[in-house]
């Protein structure tokens, strides 16, 4: 989001899912949508059923690959060296949209700057991806007038993830694949309301519509509006709470609905950060492993138990409705935290979600002209500034939020960590079609069709270990190690293995590196050097 | 496109060129049934429910793909029709089960539902019964091949829609039946994904959710419409409850995002919610931190004693002690309270969420 931020003014998917269908090229990059995003998953194998070209980057052979018209099997953590490839080839051969770069963009010579030193022959060398491969896929996707990028975390969950993200906004830019229909920038977001969370402001340095909290006259209308006195410094963004948590700063947390002790990169540290806290207080479904560390838990109600609206990763905000009750005593999270907030002497009263949403509406320029009963139907994209406001299918026609998009030139940076003889495989972390973060594990279905972890492994590895399908090894990183049950499989190269997050018995975060990205501060997730054993 | 005009039922009815028969008729509201027609699925012809007469046409065609033209004239009740669509309804009950006392679909059986419209009891032919054993070994889907029909849809769905092509017709007269290659189950396929689409589009009591079986009768459920829990992509969902218990969750068909299609997670994972390991009342830690030892509160004790060591802690310490996490899992209204709380209630902007990237 950061990276998109700074390329054109503002992040978010630019296009609609309902693009997708009529797309050309789709340029798939770290995501494995058919399982991270299974109904996104299913349009593109469609859009490739009727002639549709897939484009798609990823080490492993992901389903989507058997559809591809092109798969380029990339090294881990080497995105920018492969996109400045791409953009060398583009620009050499004069496949660039001239009037788009003119009228557009700033900074071209900067990007030509760069890229000029990215030739695919030495691009080959770092990504591992055949040149070949690399001419085919830039001519393919910038010579192709319906082509869209989607990517997910297989791009952010890197220390350069903002810079891979930049560097697709220039790779979209300097092709014109932007600012129109069926063509664009499409992170898809990973849970079901990250782009709400965003928008809502649970961030440190924005309130609701990315209004910075820095700006005084935005202060003194939210100060106004909700009666009270603001702080003008943005606050701690995760990782340096957990740092600041375990230096003894930070002295209570408040965590809803999140379990970083389980899902937050080496969770070592985070385990020593949360022990550290004079109190921490958690509302939650379950007993979570971070709830572990609590002083009080306060049950939530699970998204079937209440109303309120969801944003989806297309900027729609669609309504959730409740269909159960909530179970024994347990609360909806928004009645928790007006009961908390009167206790200490702020009384917070509304009568239903709705009411809240109207509130959020009033103070939130792309929300403003949305409402309850607009939202019946299919739901409204933002920017949806009036109530006579259609909503927003795509993002930036005619201009950026920030006026000209930013083209930068960006260097390759190799991963924070790296493989050597100690820990020569690389280790790669996602999610999986039958789970989802830590809640699955709590549904009997999912949980008893898939129970535990099959690390992927591939078979010269299994061969040197003398492993099979269904044996034990352990893992071993530079921060930790464990024990899991294996998949002997293609799927997967040769030094590069791979393992989900959802499973606390085998908690892949005990390996991986919190080395984050200096911009957004996303952890690396998709990187860690690591050994096998066999399990003792 | 040009428009074509044509007369069905004696009424003149002007449609885009292309057009089928059936969708013409259904689009001025002239019933036909079928049984293996979906307008989100290639037409395939394969029932004959839907046959139709055509003058200067021979025998009866399937309307459904049958494209209109110019000056077409259309009988869609006429006597040989109607004999012929009973017809087909009588062959295909000689081979059925009659459990509908018990079946899960009785009340949304489409076979039910046009077998009573026309008067057909199944009595006219006895054909032998398929002894099928029921395909159970996975927690998703229960599938009894004693029930198929044949009309093919799930194997249209599965190629069409999900593009796993997991499924298709093997064997062949009385022996054809649905089933993945090598007649393996679906489990044992290890290529079905379990979005269920296939459940969502069967016409009778083939397909089900295995645990919406024993849970509900149609005419007993509540739907709600919602929206999915466990991705960004936002699609539709209409959950059946009965006795505030969820007995099914199907696609809600909202065309601009998953036109009623779902994955294995938004169609069988909500059961999370009714998990016996939901924690439903407040708890205060009785061991150590991180050992996971709580003893039952009230509201009341819990809240009270989480403000007053907030309060505690800001006096002692400041607002910048404190951080939140709020989550993307939860509402907009719900993320909107917590910045809000954070901010003016204890008074620093420590708050984010884990999925900002």
């Amino acid at each position: 989001m950061a990276g998109l931020a700074i390329a054109f003014g503002s992040g978010a998917m630019t296009n609609s899912i309902a693009e997708i269908e009529h797309n050309d090229v789709l340029l798939i990059i770290g995501s494995n949508t058919t399982e991270a995003h299974p109904v996104i998953g299913q349009k593109m194998k469609q859009a490739a059923r009727r002639g549709a070209k897939l484009i798609v980057v990823d080490p492993r052979r992901i389903e989507l690959v058997e559809h591809a018209y092109l798969w380029l099997p990339i090294r881990p953590g080497t995105n920018v060296a492969l996109i400045n490839g791409l953009m060398y080839v583009i620009i050499t051969e004069g496949l660039v949209d001239k009037k788009f770069i003119e009228e557009r963009t700033e900074g071209f010579e900067n990007l030509w700057a760069v890229v000029q030193n990215y030739p695919p022959e030495r691009v080959a060398g770092i990504t591992g991806v055949p040149a070949e491969k690399i001419y085919a896929a830039a001519r393919l996707y910038a010579t192709t007038e319906r082509a869209g990028i989607f990517y997910t975390l297989g791009i952010t969950e890197h220390t350069s993830g903002t810079s891979n993200v930049m560097n697709l906004a220039n790779l979209a830019m300097i092709t014109g694949h932007v600012g129109k229909e069926f063509s664009g920038v499409n992170p898809l977001r990973g849970q079901n309301n990250v782009q709400g969370a965003c928008d809502m402001g649970a961030l440190p340095d924005v309130f609701p519509g990315y209004q910075k909290v820095a700006n005084p006259e935005v202060r003194e209308r939210f100060a106004a509006a909700w009666n009270c006195q603001l702080d003008a410094t943005p606050g701690l963004r995760i990782p340096e709470m957990i740092d600041l948590a375990a230096g003894g700063y930070i002295r209570a947390m408040y965590i809803m609905g999140e379990d970083p002790a389980l899902t937050d990169p080496d969770i070592t540290h985070v385990r020593k950060a949360l022990a550290n806290l004079d109190f921490l207080v958690m509302q939650d479904l379950f007993i979570s492993e971070t709830a572990k560390f609590a002083d009080v838990i306060l049950p939530g109600a699970s998204f079937l138990e209440k109303d309120g609206t969801f944003t989806s990763t297309e900027r729609r905000v669609q309504r959730v409705r409740r269909a159960l009750s909530p179970r024994g005593e347990c609360r909806p999270d928004w009645q928790i935290i007006c009961d908390l907030a009167a206790r200490l002497g702020y009384p917070m009263h509304y009568d239903s979600p709705e009411q809240i949403f109207a509130e959020m509406a009033s103070l939130t320029p792309s929300y403003a002209g949305m409402s309850y009963a607009r939202l019946e139907g299919n739901g409204l994209q933002w920017p949806c500034p009036t109530p006579e406001h259609p909503g927003t299918k795509f993002l930036h026609a005619g201009r950026f939020p920030r006026g000209k998009g930013l083209l930068q030139g960006i260097e390759y940076q190799p991963p924070a960590e790296l493989t050597d003889e100690e820990y020569p495989i690389l280790l790669t972390t996602g999610r999986m079609l039958y789970h989802y973060g830590i809640t699955t594990r709590h549904s009997p279905s999912l949980e008893s069709y898939r129970p535990e972890e099959l690390a992927e492994i591939n078979p010269a590895q299994a061969a040197e270990l003398g492993v099979r399908t269904g044996d034990r090894v352990t893992v071993v990183s530079r921060r930790g190690r464990l024990v899991t049950k294996v998949k002997v499989t293609d799927r997967v190269p040769p030094g590069i293995m791979f393992m989900t997050y959802h499973y606390k018995e085998s908690p892949v975060n005990i390996l991986t590196n919190a080395a984050f990205d200096p911009i957004a501060k996303t952890a690396e997730y998709k990187v860690t050097a690591v050994r096998l054993e066999p399990a003792s | 496109m040009a428009d074509v005009t044509l007369t069905i039922d004696g009424k003149r009815i002007t449609v885009p060129a292309g057009t089928t028969v059936l969708q013409a008729a259904r689009d001025n509201g002239i019933f036909i049934p079928t049984l293996c027609h979906d307008p989100k699925l290639t037409p395939w012809g394969g029932c004959r429910l839907c046959v139709v007469e055509i003058e200067g046409m021979r025998g009866l065609p399937a309307s459904c793909v049958t494209t209109v033209a110019e000056g077409m004239v259309v009988q869609t009740a006429s006597p040989q029709v109607v004999e012929a669509r009973k017809m087909m309804l009588e062959l295909l009950l000689a081979n059925h089960p009659r459990d509908c006392l018990t079946c899960s679909k009785s009340g949304a059986c489409s076979l039910q539902d046009y077998a009573y419209y026309y008067g057909v009891r199944g009595d006219k032919f006895h054909g032998e019964k398929h002894d099928y054993p029921l395909e159970d070994d996975n927690p998703f889907i229960v599938r009894d091949m004693n029930k198929c029909i044949l009309c093919g849809k799930c194997i249209r769905v599965c190629a069409e829609v999900q593009v796993n092509n997991v499924i298709d017709f093997a064997h062949r007269g009385f022996n054809t039946r649905v089933t993945p290659a090598m007649d393996l189950t679906l489990r044992e396929s290890e290529e079905c994904v379990f979005c269920g689409n296939c459940v969502q589009v069967c016409p009778v009591g083939a397909l089900a959710e295995k645990a919406s079986l024993w849970q509900g009768r149609e005419w007993e459920l509540t739907k709600v419409r919602t929206t999915c829990t466990f991705c960004g992509v936002g699609c539709n969902l209409e959950v059946s409850v009965k006795d505030d218990h969820v007995v099914r969750v199907r696609g809600y068909d909202n065309p601009l995002v998953n036109s009623g299609w779902l994955c294995v997670k938004g169609r069988f994972g909500a059961d999370f919610a009714e998990s016996p390991d939901r924690i439903t009342r407040p708890l205060i830690r009785v061991g150590e931190r991180g050992e996971g030892r709580f003893r039952e509160a009230t509201w009341d004790e819990a809240l009270d004693y989480t403000a007053r060591r907030l309060q505690e802690i800001k006096e002692q310490y400041g607002s910048r002690a404190i951080a939140a996490l709020s989550s993307a899992r939860c509402t907009n209204e719900e993320n909107y309270l917590m910045q809000k709380f954070m901010r003016a209630v204890i008074g620093t902007n420590n708050v984010d969420h884990c999925a900002r990237t």
